[in-house]
């Protein structure tokens, strides 16, 4: 008896064994795409459906469909909505390019080696590491009108005090700047990963034929690094585009009292969990999400980069 | 002949100050660069140990007494655990990383062998799509389920940054695998997942590495999710940091102590692994 047991048993554990390798492109990635899926569909739609809705204030109240509502009232709604598109894209714009240039310049001035390579390296990882939020208390603390560095140093210069991130005029400038400071290093790292990949020959060649070092950046190293560059905005554009945890700890609710700083991530959360307002904070969410894409799209299109 | 020479020394004493003056510019451009990432933190640390007093005198901006009264406030029991919230971040981290690795690391190894177009974009999108936008369905059904306040719906949600990341690390990391090595292990007498778990895993202990640490970091660092979805017991420090300027007039000192604590565990495993960071922030960059 026993031995027909185990023999039954061995053979369901080879029967499945051979099942689990035959199907084992399922067995192993199927985990983690229903668990991707369910996290990430039925939230989507659940946003989806509830952009169609009135719900409003408490997740238990009952809610009724209200067609393409939501959907008129941000669209026409030229106080928060749009101010907040044009600042969602000005402060990546701004991000981008800031971190394009010095990454650069950080990535080649760590290219070639030398003595203390290895602890400057790690040095300029830290602000990428940095918990955001304790960088926005680090960076509201330096940028502190009265008592702020910033402004002792740039009094070194003879520049008269800035009021930074007091100001609804310069706040949204001075949030751009320290996520600059905090990506810089990682668009450095990734072009840096780029430059050390480079074929030697082309820049040799070049060299050999007197093209000077200003010519062997832009006619060689920048084409040859192309597809990096595009992987580089890609990568931080999505990431720029939802910044929330820089905004929010530093201005709070709303994007300070002026709205200044309100991205549209920052907006649609203040909707969401400030004043409870889902339905309308479901449109703002179904429109920021197709405008990521559409932001994306247009990359790829321009840079040819698959991502 | 010698008039000759002159010029030909010359010029080669110019190209070797052209030589030392470049060096010389690279040298300040690099002290600069470093001043320009590490002089904040290095800011925020001093200020940790000053009185406020004393960080409200530029006198004493960079000669002063340090103090460490300002960890005495952030760890005092009357306003609130600190060391509970120190707890909380950890564990949740550590558990959805540890989760997630079990999910992701088999899924990656499947999608670098077999071709799933499907499946990556799906991975795709989660890394694309906006928090706050599955923050307000979560919300709503982790408020129908009566678990808000809890672990789990904060595990759940960093897992949801953890799982697509180190998917995304771990699948360059088995295509660059030769596949070789698992052929000759079933050849062997080994089956096909005999041959992952028994060769390709051991293999990939450099990228599981790479991918549990950023995967960590990231966790540790997530303030949105934790912002909506913990309650009072199960709050996670970047919140806690928040909470700290919700008083009238903001106590510098402790905010920065508050800071420093949250910033200095990830800073130290940043220095002590950085070859893996470095290795995990680029994965696939290089592949165009």
């Amino acid at each position: 008896m026993k031995k027909i047991s185990t023999a039954n048993q061995a053979s369901s554990l080879v029967r499945f064994s051979n099942w689990a390798n035959k199907n084992r492109k399922w067995v192993l990635a199927g985990p983690s795409m229903i668990f991707v899926g369910l996290l990430l569909t039925v939230p989507l739609g659940w946003t989806l459906f509830l952009s169609f809705t009135d719900a409003r204030r408490s997740v238990r109240r009952p809610f009724d469909l209200n067609g393409i509502d939501n959907y008129i009232s941000i669209f026409t709604d030229t106080d928060r909505f749009w101010p907040a598109v044009m600042r969602t894209f000005a402060f990546t714009g701004g991000a981008l390019f800031f971190q394009l240039v010095l990454g650069m310049i950080v990535a080649l001035l760590l290219w070639k080696p030398f003595r203390g390579q290895g602890v400057i390296r790690t040095v300029v990882l830290l602000p990428l590491v940095a918990t955001p939020v304790a960088v926005g208390m680090m960076w509201r603390l330096l940028f502190e009108p009265n008592i702020g560095f910033v402004n002792e140093f740039i009094s070194w210069f003879g520049i008269p005090p800035q009021p930074w991130l007091a100001n609804p005029d310069t706040s949204l400038a001075t949030l751009t700047f320290v996520d600059v400071w905090q990506w810089t290093p990682m668009v450095a790292l990734i072009l840096l990963a780029g430059l050390t990949s480079l074929p030697e020959e082309p820049l040799e060649a070049a060299r050999v034929d007197g093209a000077n070092a200003w010519q062997r950046f832009w006619l060689i190293i920048v084409p040859l690094m192309w597809p990096v560059i595009g992987v580089a905005i890609l990568l931080r554009g999505i990431d720029a585009l939802k910044t929330f945890d820089l905004l929010y700890a530093t201005k709070g609710k709303g994007g300070g009292s002026f709205n200044d700083v309100e991205t549209l991530n920052v907006y649609a959360y203040g909707l969401s969990f400030d004043y409870n307002e889902y339905g309308i904070a479901s449109a703002v969410l179904i429109f920021f999400f197709l405008m990521i894409l559409g932001v994306i799209w247009t990359l790829r299109m321009l840079s040819k980069v698959k991502y | 002949m010698s008039k000759k020479s002159i010029p030909l020394l010359t010029r080669k004493s110019i190209t070797r100050t052209r030589v030392k003056l470049s060096g010389l510019a690279r040298f300040v451009a690099i002290v600069a660069m470093v001043l320009f990432f590490l002089g904040p933190i290095a800011w925020m640390v001093m200020a940790s140990l000053k009185y406020n007093v004393q960080i409200y005198d530029s006198s004493q901006s960079f000669i002063f007494t340090p103090t460490l009264s300002n960890y005495d406030t952030v760890f005092d029991p009357n306003r609130g655990n600190y060391l509970t919230f120190i707890w909380n971040s950890f564990f949740i981290a550590s558990v959805a990383t540890g989760m997630s690795l079990l999910l992701a690391v088999p899924a990656a190894y499947s999608m670098s062998r077999f071709v799933m177009g499907k499946s990556a974009t799906l991975v795709l999108l989660a890394r694309i799509i906006p928090g706050v936008s599955l923050l307000v369905p979560w919300y709503f059904i982790f408020a129908q389920l009566k678990i808000t306040g809890g672990y789990l719906p904060l595990i759940l949600s960093h897992m949801f940054v953890s799982l697509p990341l180190i998917l995304y690390i771990m699948m360059s990391f088995f295509q660059q695998l030769p596949e070789e090595l698992e052929e000759s292990g079933q050849v062997d007498g080994l089956t096909a997942i005999g041959a992952f778990l028994r060769i390709s895993l051991p293999l990939s202990i450099p990228g599981i590495a790479t991918a549990t640490i950023l995967s960590f970091i990231f966790s540790w660092n997530n303030f949105m999710f934790a912002l909506v979805l913990s309650g009072p017991r199960t709050k996670t420090l970047p919140v806690a940091v928040f909470d700290f300027i919700g008083y009238a007039s903001i106590d510098w000192g402790a905010l920065m102590a508050a800071s420093v604590v949250v910033t200095t565990p990830i800073m130290l495993i940043a220095l002590f692994t950085q070859r893996y960071i470095v290795s995990g922030l680029t994965a696939g960059a290089t592949k165009g």
